[in-house]
């Protein structure tokens, strides 16, 4: 019957219900953020909404919904309300191609594109735009600190983060999303790669902005970066934006490290994988969130040096290795 | 970077998740304070129901907030409000200013303005927290107020739940938190605020007391 539907449609269909999943686990990360980091400070988070404050997001949007938005005199009006889109939008377009189980008739994705990993990094390499025109539009000082900030660590940390991926695509000969996972059938490419992994998930912190590499936002030195201005339903969307985007490089490390939707018994039962790809992607978001929970944020200075004196001639090395070894013994 | 700080750190962190909380639920559970804790004020009456404050202005140039203004008057046999010559015509203490010294109380030579442990006064504006005599006087019917020696634990009343239970109290029992303008009860987890009539008994302390 599915495959009755004209495409267009089918697309539809899944993209909606895909957006209204990411933005409802958007919600829940940002509450179990709220929670986790409560409890690790002996504190109990929010729990006055609903039965251990599960209606908490729910309250929270209507707050963000109702209050003003402020454009400040000084700022470039449409580059400025039109940045928080762009963050959402990049953030967002990631979910057309990342794969979260295999069906019979393919990966279970909006689009099984065969360069899937170049499209998600294209992607989400746009999203500096978001953050560093919301910083200069806002024409104010700490926004624009904050911006610059930005752009200069994430563009630094994504080459990093990029080196480390390539050596699993050179593992696994393909750029496909899906590919690259049935490559993990015998053996995820965290054991192999675990070095590509460390730079992954440490540029992959780097890269949405989150402690100990928060220095975008650092509020005890740029009040909130780049989106102090900010305020209301646009504020909102930097904040989905950025919790979104760790919902996607959780997907990513899963994908390319830790076999996506492979485990025991996974194999022609999708929903099973489909359950193993949510548990890696809920590990990897508590990691994140117990990361927040522990470490200080680092000194820009330090935070540039090592990425590009420490990770970037690691990846490299990475690289390099992996290319003689596939290079000699595939 | 020391690799083995972050791990234990991490560790810390992750064993910090599982021990006790240290939050109290705070409107459904409230914590014991202090014995002689300094909250809102109330000013005191005589036994035979007779206003303490002479109206002598002396806590207004104690205070070293500027909190207080008083404006005395003149007592006649027709109008008498207090033993003395002069009473308080005007007494307003600014709640938002005061820091809750306690220096109005020692300045005070008849033991009129006195210091409660009441201390849930929050409201939406700033005028409603400028407590005028209507809310500071003990009414009438409430007996005399209570000297901070002879409070039993140094708690009024109303809030001998608090003082007998020790770290935290289970509001199911009922309490008032503040109750010269508005009352607020606490009551089964759930606040009930009964409207003033007109000088008329809002509260019932026997209640309180005994229908636990
Ligand atoms: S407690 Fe202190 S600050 Fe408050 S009214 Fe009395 S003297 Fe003034
Ligand atoms: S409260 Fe005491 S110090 Fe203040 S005016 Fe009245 S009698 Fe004087």
């Amino acid at each position: 019957m599915i495959d009755a539907l004209p495409l267009w449609l089918l697309v539809a269909i899944k993209s909606l219900v895909l957006l209204i999943i990411v933005i409802t686990l958007f919600a829940y990360t940002m509450l179990a953020e709220r929670k986790v980091l409560a409890y690790m400070q002996l504190r109990v988070g929010p729990n006055k909404v609903g039965p251990w404050g599960l209606l908490q997001p729910a309250a929270d949007a209507v707050k963000m919904i109702f209050k003003e938005d402020l454009t400040p005199s000084t700022a470039d009006p449409l580059i400025y309300r039109l940045a928080p889109f762009i963050a959402v939008f990049t953030a967002l377009l990631a979910y057309a191609v990342i794969p979260f189980s295999q069906g019979e008739h393919g990966p279970w994705s909006i689009a099984n594109v065969n360069a899937g990993i170049l499209f998600v990094f294209a992607i989400t390499s746009m999203g500096v735009y978001g953050i560093s025109l919301a910083g200069w539009a806002s024409g104010s000082k700490y926004p624009l600190l904050g911006s610059v900030r930005a752009t200069a660590q994430m563009i630094s940390y994504e080459l990093a983060m990029t080196m480390s991926v390539i050596g699993v695509i050179l593992q696994a000969s393909t750029t496909s999303l899906s590919g690259i996972v049935e490559a993990q059938s015998r053996l995820w490419f965290i054991v192999p790669q675990c070095l590509g992994f460390l730079i992954y998930i440490i540029t992959a912190v780097a890269e949405t902005n989150r402690v100990p590499f928060d220095l975008v936002e650092a509020e005890s030195e740029l009040v909130a970066g780049f989106h102090t201005e900010y305020s209301g339903l646009r504020f909102g969307l930097f904040f989905i934006a950025e919790y979104i985007n760790m919902i996607t490089v959780s997907c990513l490390a899963t994908l390319l490290f830790l076999g996506g939707w492979n485990g025991p018994g996974a194999a022609g039962h999708p929903l099973l994988g489909l359950l193993y790809f949510v548990i890696k992607v809920f590990a990897f978001l508590f990691f994140y969130i117990w990361l927040r929970g522990t470490l200080p944020r680092l000194r820009y200075d330090r935070l540039m040096a090592f990425g590009w004196k420490v990770l970037l001639p690691l990846a490299t090395l990475n690289l390099l290795v992996t290319a003689i070894v596939v290079a000699l013994w595939y | 970077m020391n690799i083995i700080a972050i791990f234990k750190g991490l560790a810390t962190t992750f064993g910090y998740m599982f021990r006790r909380k240290a939050t109290i639920d705070y409107p459904f559970v409230k914590r014991a304070h202090a014995p002689r804790f300094h909250g809102l004020h109330e000013l005191r009456r005589y036994d035979d129901g007779m206003e303490r404050c002479i109206g002598c202005e002396l806590c207004q140039i104690a205070c070293p907030a500027n909190a207080i203004t008083v404006v005395g008057g003149e007592n006649t046999p027709e109008d008498r409000h207090s033993p003395g010559e002069r009473y308080a015509f005007r007494y307003e203490i600014d709640e938002l200013r005061c820091i809750f010294c306690g220096m109005c109380e020692e300045a005070c030579p008849t033991d009129a303005i006195t210091l409660t442990p009441r201390f849930e006064m929050s409201n939406y504006t700033r005028s409603s927290l400028i407590y005028d005599k209507s809310k500071l006087l003990v009414p009438a019917e409430y007996g005399v107020g209570e000297a901070p020696h002879e409070r039993p634990g140094g708690i009024p009343a109303d809030l001998g739940e608090v003082a007998r239970t020790k770290s935290t109290m289970n509001p199911e029992r009922g309490y008032l938190a503040t109750w010269r303008g508005i009352d607020i009860l606490t009551s089964k987890g759930k606040t009930y605020m009964p409207t003033p009539a007109g000088g008329e008994l809002v509260r019932e302390p026997e209640r309180l007391k005994g229908g636990e």
